[in-house]
């Protein structure tokens, strides 16, 4: 009897023991990225440097921008505060490989989806904040008005190691046109280029033309061209391997744009709380228990809405008001005739 | 045998801690991307690029290889460093001797000059002649030709193009000249050595350059015709240049920077390896009748070139080196087209990355190793 409770006794303890190491490196394998943030306290998030509109610092190192506000979803759903992002700017070749070798968390960095970066480089988009598209932009003075005009021995300014080298390439040989290609490293160099009159056109997303305009020498000199010559679903990306933290940062975008569609504002969350819309009550955390899933507490998504906005906010607060897109166009809602759908967060 | 061992133990243990080193980084690299879904390799090298590229030597355009990109990086680096040596060794001595000179204003300008590149970031100077400079110049439609048919505008130096007919038959001319200068000269040694007679060997050889490849044209059927850059109207305020060659100005742009930058330590090396030639040299040599110009180039160069080369070489490998610079100023050389945007298409950071940091290895082992060459060719030998 007492061997057998003795063995009992053993085998519990081991057992105990062996769950306890079990559920520790569960724990730990859930999410290391989410384990190694609530320890260091900030959200570690690489982004560009400085597009206005999108990621941009001020005089005083504020980072403001609809891609910054993924990064301070992120942070108030996981910390519990906006604030507690370190942001790291980065230039576009640098970038992937800041992520993949783990020094962001995040690279929220007006970043094109493709095939070959989501599949081949370790890296997993989580969804789709802005879409874009690349257009030109010229002198007004040139006289042109649609890229049909363009001619055989074109200048053009770009940035080096984005998708626009290579549409660029794709846009002028299937209309026969020769064109000299002069890409650089940063953004402000392009701009810098094109301004002086390097380059006939200037070729990025359109956004992207829309914001650099406003830090040119005479904005009105120049027009962007009405013509769109690819798909650049801009979103934020995660390191490829942790499947939890991907699922934090993608949900914490879809609760944005979510809490616009259901009328959910930074201002109006908290008295959301007693809607009578159960939809409305699981975003703002008064029912169901969405964060349980990630290892998150239930009130993350009323931190976003209440600390960040919802999307049409961050639009507004970003890219609207300093007049750099005041149309949303497709990154309307898909209620409002936008394209803009994301799941349901149930 | 204790002592044997004492010797060998810390270079094992330094060949261990260097192989263990290694042996983590690459087992680390190894797990991350394994973790990531990373696969190494350079079959990517076949595929196609995809992106065109500004300015290149060999014939490019995004249907190429990856591979052939590469190439067209590795050129157009090669392209600056030859150009920048040259320049920057004739700018380096001219300075370097005229820092000696008894004349205090050339001493003081190139002293100035010296001084006042050397201070300065070259990145910024490469910055400088880009923007501010360059920025300066004209657009097309502005540009007043410079002897007519060269044109320097903002979007490039537009120079004629040269099209030969026979141009072998040239070529055969040029080899003639240099293998009869090559035979004169060495009858010329011999006579001077036998007979103590001097044969004017430099106007010679200046005659037979000139008269040999003339004669080419004359007789030999070479014609030599230009294509003269013709402006074109693009749209109301863009034109551009047609026909003749197009040299970019990102191409001036950092070679002059980089020239510039590099001239004054070699003419820092050219003035310690003059200075370091003993008084007693010069005055020996004048005291058996050599005018100056032999005293320099019979007497103290030989002697001052074993001093200034070994440095050299250094400043050469520098502006090698230096030339990834490029990349700010939209010059596509090898970090801006491979490991710029090559990197960035394919993502193979890893690879790439390992192939240009041994490509410039290779680079810079190679001017080394033609400099220690040129070095022992004129060391002292002793018989």
């Amino acid at each position: 009897m007492n061997q057998t409770l003795k063995k009992l006794v053993s085998f519990l303890a081991v057992f105990a023991f062996v769950f306890a190491i079990g559920t520790e490196v569960m724990a730990a394998k859930k999410s290391k990225t989410l384990k190694n943030t609530q320890k260091k306290g900030f959200v570690r998030c690489g982004v560009s440097q400085g597009l206005p509109g999108f990621s941009n610092a001020d005089a005083s190192g504020n980072w403001t921008g609809v891609d910054v506000d993924v990064c301070r979803a992120v942070a108030a759903a996981v910390l519990g505060d906006a604030g507690k992002v370190k942001f790291t700017p980065l230039s576009a070749k640098e970038r992937f490989t800041a992520l993949t070798s783990g020094e962001i968390d995040i690279l929220s960095r007006n970043t094109t989806w493709t095939l070959s970066r989501d599949a081949d480089i370790g890296l997993t988009f989580v969804g789709v904040n802005f879409y874009d598209g690349q257009g030109f932009m010229v002198r007004k003075d040139s006289g042109i008005t649609s890229t049909s005009q363009f001619k055989s021995g074109i200048s053009a300014c770009t940035n080096i190691g984005t998708t626009t080298e290579l549409n660029m390439r794709d846009f002028f040989t299937s209309k026969g046109i020769s064109y000299e290609p002069v890409a650089f490293e940063k953004a402000d160099e392009v701009v810098a280029a094109y301004d002086a009159g390097r380059c006939d056109t200037y070729t990025t997303d359109k956004s992207g033309l829309a914001a650099q305009r406003t830090k040119m020498k005479d904005p009105d000199a120049h027009i962007v061209l009405p013509e769109t010559i690819s798909k650049e679903p801009l979103g934020p990306v995660v390191r490829q391997g942790d499947s939890v933290w991907e699922d934090i940062v993608r949900w914490s975008l879809n609760v944005m744009i979510e809490a616009e569609e259901y009328g959910i504002t930074s201002a109006n969350a908290d008295s959301m709380k007693t809607s009578e819309n159960p939809a409305i009550k699981r975003l703002v955390g008064a029912e169901g228990e969405l964060g349980a899933a990630f290892g998150l507490d239930n009130e993350w998504s009323l931190r976003i809405i209440k600390q960040v906005g919802n999307y049409g906010e961050s639009y507004k607060r970003n890219i609207a008001d300093p007049g750099i897109l005041p149309d949303r166009g497709p990154n309307q809602l898909w209620t409002k005739g936008g394209i803009l759908y994301v799941p349901p967060a149930r | 045998m204790n002592s044997k061992i004492r010797k060998i133990l810390p270079q094992i243990i330094t060949l261990l801690a260097v192989v263990l080193i290694f042996g983590f980084f690459t087992f680390n690299a190894q797990i991350n991307m394994d973790n990531r879904g990373i696969e190494f390799g350079y079959g990517f090298l076949s595929q196609e690029s995809s992106f065109d590229v500004q300015f290149s030597l060999i014939e490019y355009d995004g249907s190429h290889s990856y591979a052939r990109a590469y190439l067209v990086g590795l050129l157009n680096t090669l392209l600056v460093a030859f150009i920048g040596i040259i320049i920057s060794t004739i700018i380096g001595i001219i300075v370097g001797i005229a820092r000696l000179s008894p004349n205090y204003l050339i001493e003081r300008s190139a002293a100035f000059y010296v001084e006042f590149f050397r201070n300065i970031p070259l990145l910024l100077q490469i910055f400088f002649w880009y923007f501010a400079a360059l920025r300066a110049l004209p657009l097309p439609q502005d540009a007043d030709p410079i002897f007519g048919v060269f044109f320097l505008t903002i979007k490039g130096l537009f120079v004629p193009r040269f099209i030969w007919e026979n141009l072998d038959i040239f070529f055969y001319s040029i080899i003639a000249a240099t293998v009869s200068i090559t035979v004169i000269r060495n009858y010329a040694k011999r006579l001077q050595q036998n007979e103590g007679k001097q044969l004017p060997v430099f106007s010679i050889s200046a005659g037979l350059l000139i008269i040999l490849p003339l004669l080419a044209f004359l007789i030999g059927g070479v014609s030599l015709n230009f294509e003269i850059p013709v402006l074109e109207q693009m749209s109301t305020t863009s034109f551009k240049y047609n026909g003749g060659l197009g040299i970019p100005p990102e191409l001036i742009a950092l070679t002059l920077a980089l020239a510039l930058y590099t001239a004054t330590f070699i003419a820092e090396c050219v003035r310690a390896g003059i200075q370091g030639i003993s008084k007693g040299q010069k005055e020996a040599a004048a005291s058996i009748g050599l005018t100056p110009n032999q005293i320099l180039k019979l007497v103290i160069m030989p002697q001052a070139l074993r001093i200034i080369i070994p440095p050299t070489t250094n400043q050469y490998l520098n502006l090698t080196k230096n030339s990834s610079l490029a990349a700010a100023i939209a010059y596509p050389d090898l970090v801006l087209v491979f490991a710029g945007t090559a990197l960035m298409q394919t993502g193979r950071a890893i690879e790439i990355v390992s192939i240009t940091m041994f490509t410039y290895l290779s680079i810079s082992l190679a001017i080394s190793a033609l400099m220690n060459w040129y070095n022992k060719s004129i060391a002292i030998k002793e018989k």
